[in-house]
């Protein structure tokens, strides 16, 4: 991929990133908060492709190892969390919640 | 179709899957959906990456996700929900660290190439290969860093209170010099020294700025944090030429920028002035003096009981407060006791409140109450006028109404909650300090308010047992 179209891509995603939550209610900031904290853990496959080619190189196998283990907490933390916080939503939006014990 | 075509389809689709997730978490009945496609996305990219060419260590790389997944799936499911914001920022601080490590190996991968020839390498060349990662480096170490302190404040291993100290920003104009040096030495020397010492002043910067921030400017830190964690996965992912890396790091640093934005509009501060500091400090000397006639009224619980079981509309202010002593149950319990008489309840939710945006409601939907009965600051404000009782619990700069008048104060125009038009106010609150921003209430001494003093949880109990007997 040549470095324009990267950059073609960067200034598209900007834009999308801006236009996609621009009307999100205050209500869901928190969960939208962590649910892009989530999506940004995609430095994990930059982790997996360092240790994946580290082949035996002791220093890229100990930085790969150690970034996909942080990467993995980052995505696996991260939607969980969203997921749990997003689950109380879910059961309150109809009115007769309130029994449902 | 080679492999590799295989994994960019995948790596497209899996884009796709952010953009609609992050869509669909931006509408309260579609965002749990939005979620899962977001994860479903993030397996799909990991999915693809497997089969690129040229990859190996596949034992490693699974025991690596293991560990990761273990702890990071216990802390996420035993968390409580107040302590969701640090729990966010740790795991932001994890991903930050994730692109510092990648960037940095990257950095050493390229210069292992390099040493193969036997050319010296050009210094334009150098700059334009080690640009993204030397980039990636700092970032992702300004966000981990930055993300633990926040995550201490926050977890109260860290002094809450912005901590100051002499040449503040002297120390992190140098140090952002410091950097740039340390950058022009990695590209001209290619030696590691440089590129160690680049990644020790980033660490040390991220930890610098986020330590002179007040407790009450958190929610602000934690998404720029997280934006600059997007940042850095993107420009990572320019250094690995990985087109999934780049647009999901983009679209978060550009959907955190913007939700950064929302929130400082919110509190009506600026961006530079949460991160370079300016609550606190110069308000406080005014507090204390010629304010001597004031007093505070205080009142029992079962006064407050009579009063609010009797009135005919009740509109709840949690604050903070509230979700220090985890009385968001207790609340309900209120709530419902109030309603079985016949009195009309309704939460006033500040966008600000607490320690992120939303973060209320989330606390509020964990001890089941309704969603219609949360309502924005925009919706409620009207409502004060008709309210017998407007109930206060731990919060404080929300209903400050020297936002409204006072120039001269630091929270000088932020929007808040009228809660000074109800009939009767009634404030829940630990003690007689300040607010976070550190600034005198004048609400508290207004002639309609009554203070309840205690924790919360306690108060309330009180509270509940005495509607109980009414």
């Amino acid at each position: 991929m040549s470095g324009l179209a990267m950059i073609y891509i960067f200034v598209l995603a900007i834009f999308t990133g801006v236009e996609v939550i621009s009307r999100v209610p205050t209500v869901l900031h928190t969960p939208l908060m962590s649910g892009a904290n989530a999506i940004h853990g995609i430095v994990l496959i930059g982790g997996v492709i360092v240790l994946g080619k580290a082949g035996d190189d002791p220093v890229l196998f100990t930085l790969g190892f150690i970034a996909v283990i942080l990467g993995t907490l980052n995505v696996v933390g991260g939607f969980v969390v969203t997921d749990r916080m997003l689950e109380m939503f879910k059961a309150k939006a109809p009115d007769k919640s309130k029994d449902a014990k | 179709m080679t492999r590799t075509d295989i994994s960019e389809a995948a790596y497209l689709i899996a884009s796709l899957l952010f953009i609609f997730g992050l869509k669909r978490l931006s509408s309260p009945r579609t965002a749990r959906s939005g979620n899962m496609m977001a994860a479903v996305g993030m397996a799909l990219a990991l999915g693809g990456t497997f089969i690129l060419p040229e990859m190996g260590n596949f034992a490693a790389i699974i025991l690596a996700i293991v560990i990761g997944t273990i702890p990071g799936w216990r802390l996420a499911k035993r968390v409580k929900m107040t302590a969701m914001p640090q729990m966010v920022s740790l795991f932001n601080g994890m991903g930050g660290a994730c692109a510092l490590f990648i960037s940095l190996a990257e950095e050493l991968r390229w210069r292992d190439e390099m040493a193969g020839s036997s050319h010296a390498v050009p210094v334009n060349i150098a700059l334009a290969e080690s640009f993204p990662m030397l980039l990636g480096m700092v970032f992702g170490a300004i966000s981990f860093t930055g993300s633990l302190i926040a995550f201490g404040k926050l977890q109260g291993l860290v002094s809450e209170k912005p901590l100051r100290w002499p040449g503040q920003r002297l120390v992190s104009v140098l140090l952002v010099l410091g950097i740039l040096v340390a950058a022009g030495g990695t590209v001209t020397d290619l030696s590691l020294i440089w590129t160690i010492l680049l990644a020790v002043l980033a660490l040390l910067l991220g930890v610098l700025q986020v330590l002179p921030i007040g407790g009450a400017d958190m929610p602000v830190v934690i998404s720029v944090l997280n934006s600059c964690t997007g940042l850095a996965a993107a420009v990572t992912g320019f250094a690995m030429k990985n087109m999934s890396m780049i647009i999901a790091g983009t679209l978060v640093g550009a959907a955190g920028s913007l939700l950064t934005v929302l929130m400082c509009k919110a509190m009506n501060r600026s961006l530079a002035k949460v991160i370079f500091g300016s609550f606190g400090g110069a308000a406080k000397g005014q507090a204390g003096a010629g304010q001597a006639d004031k007093t505070l009224r205080e009142i029992a619980a079962s006064e407050c009981a009579i009063m609010m079981g009797y009135a005919r509309k009740v509109i709840i202010i949690p604050g903070y407060g509230l979700a220090v002593a985890q009385a968001q149950h207790l609340v309900h319990e209120l709530d419902e006791l109030l309603e079985k008489r016949g009195v009309e309840v309704k939460y006033a939710i500040h966008p600000v409140a607490g320690r992120m945006p939303g973060h209320m409601n989330v606390l509020l939907a964990e001890a089941d109450v309704p969603y219609p009965k949360l309502l924005d600051m925009e919706e409620i404000n009207p409502e004060f006028e008709q309210a017998d009782v407007a109930l206060i619990i731990g919060a404080n700069d929300v209903v400050n109404p020297a936002a409204r008048t006072d120039q001269g104060s630091p929270i000088f125009g932020m929007p808040i909650l009228n809660a000074d038009k109800a009939k009767n106010i009634i404030v829940i609150k630990r003690g007689r300090g300040t607010g976070f921003a550190g600034i005198e209430n004048d609400l508290f001494f207004n002639i309609k308010t009554r203070m309840l003093f205690g924790d919360a949880k306690k108060a309330l109990q009180e509270l509940t047992a005495e509607v109980k007997s009414l």
